[in-house]
């Protein structure tokens, strides 16, 4: 990555409802947040993994999906401007020479700020690997979850794993650059949209690929190059020549790079006191699921009350020199022209 | 009540279990190791079982979103369930469950 290091007052690894009610927190201290998430959104596991799903416990509002609740948190937070770096993963967070806290992602932007938010879940999402044995031998060569490039998947041997709009997106737009292609699928009905659901099965009428209703059960090659899948369905197992399998079984959330960042960790959570709730290191926080404290319920609400207890810390480190003064929105002129309200 | 719970390494577990609970938090809270990600929103696949065969005509029957999650779920078989869709009953006492692999 080219240029000099993002400098602003808090970094915020995670853009889930507790991190996105931080910068709401921040933000009327006049604190300015730059957050990083490794999904392309916002809403953490409320737009992963239930975004259509009722949400019932958020105090006064009887009934939300976890789609709207980030909805409402986005604009809620608008005001103050944060800076959203999606689809990236934190990567290491170090001090820097002049006692900044300096966090890097996998794509190389650098962010320095005094504070640091961890409020990343139960980590990042990462894509599902099938429990194939030998499965990692392949990774990158002839085993992928993702499409970064479609050039690199032209005149190959495709097999495409999965029901949902990832595989069934992939094997209609990869189908014309493959020198074959195959869909494994578990039955003969797919989660994705009907409509490429449909193109996808024009295409086996057409003779143009395959569809295999069965499971990948193992894969074989030489030397790291992927040479078949085998597929198992009720009447046994049977083999596909291939050499590059695309698998898409969603995503699973793994805590990946955090435990790297020299914070005490309690069963993959990270400790922090009820005060503050800072980790064992001044400066770097830690809220929601991804926190641990006695008596600790892992609940939206439970977040954003560590949100608010975490700002009234930062602000402290960010500017030890200023008079903090604790005000209500209602009722205070200032934090109401912040919101832009008044 | 209890429930038969075999993990994957083929070590058995007899659990007490609760009238009303899902079996998945019966699982969990008995700290056998079941991801069960989402919490119990059938949206993750991660709590994954097999139901014994002698049991599989006694439970509830899979749910439409219950069999489209398990396209998230490896080597699903008949008897594969999501075991945050199946609530305990008087009915199920003495249930067998083996975990998929994950």
């Amino acid at each position: 990555m080219t240029g000099q290091p993002i400098r602003t007052d808090v970094t915020i690894v995670g853009a889930g409802p507790c991190g996105l009610f931080a910068v709401f927190e921040l933000g009327l201290l006049d604190l300015k947040c730059h957050l990083v998430d490794i999904l392309d959104r916002p809403g953490g596991q409320c737009a992963e993994l239930y975004p259509e799903k009722p949400i019932y416990d958020i105090p006064a509002v009887p009934v939300c999906t976890g789609q709207e609740l980030t909805d409402r948190l986005m604009e809620q937070i608008r005001p103050f401007g944060p800076v959203f770096h999606f689809g990236q993963m934190a990567e290491k967070l170090e001090r820097t020479a002049d006692g900044w806290w300096r966090l890097t992602t996998d794509l190389g932007t650098e962010i320095e700020s005094k504070v640091v938010v961890i409020a990343a879940g139960g980590g990042s999402f990462v894509p599902k690997k099938p429990p194939i044995k030998g499965i990692d031998a392949y990774e990158g060569t002839g085993v992928f979850y993702a499409v970064r490039r479609m050039e690199q998947f032209r005149g190959r041997h495709l097999v495409i794993a999965g029901g949902g709009d990832s595989a069934l997106d992939w094997t209609v737009n990869l189908q014309p650059l493959a020198a074959s292609l195959t869909l494994v699928h578990r039955r003969d009905e797919f989660r994705a949209a009907p409509d490429t659901v449909n193109k996808m099965r024009a295409l086996v009428e057409a003779g143009a690929m395959t569809l295999d209703i069965a499971q990948i059960s193992g894969v074989d090659g030489t030397d790291g190059r992927l040479e078949a899948v085998i597929l198992k369905d009720k009447d046994g197992e049977r083999r596909v020549e291939c050499d590059a399998l695309l698998a898409f079984y969603g995503l699973t959330m793994k805590l990946g790079p955090v435990a790297e960042f020299g914070l005490n960790l309690h069963e993959n959570l990270i400790p922090v006191d009820t005060e503050r709730f800072q980790t064992s290191t001044p400066g770097i926080f830690a809220i929601g699921d991804i926190n641990w404290y006695p008596g600790k319920l892992k609940l939206i609400l439970s977040g954003f009350h560590e949100a608010a207890l975490m700002a009234q810390a930062a602000i402290r480190i960010v500017h030890p020199e200023r008079k903090v003064r604790f005000q209500y929105t209602t009722s205070s002129s200032e934090l109401q022209q912040k919101l832009g309200v008044a | 009540m209890k429930i038969h719970v075999t993990d994957r390494d083929g070590g058995e577990h007899e659990l007490e279990a609760t009238n009303g609970w899902r079996v998945m938090e019966i699982i969990r809270d008995a700290g056998l190791p079941i991801t069960a990600e989402c919490g119990g929103a059938c949206a993750c696949a991660t709590c994954h079982v097999y139901v014994d065969p002698s049991w599989v005509e006694r439970v509830e029957p899979r749910g439409e979103e219950e069999n489209d999650m398990l396209d998230l779920a490896f080597e699903v078989q008949e008897n594969s369930r999501l075991s945050c869709q199946i609530t305990m009953t008087p009915e199920i006492d003495g249930l067998k469950v083996t975990l998929a692999p994950e």
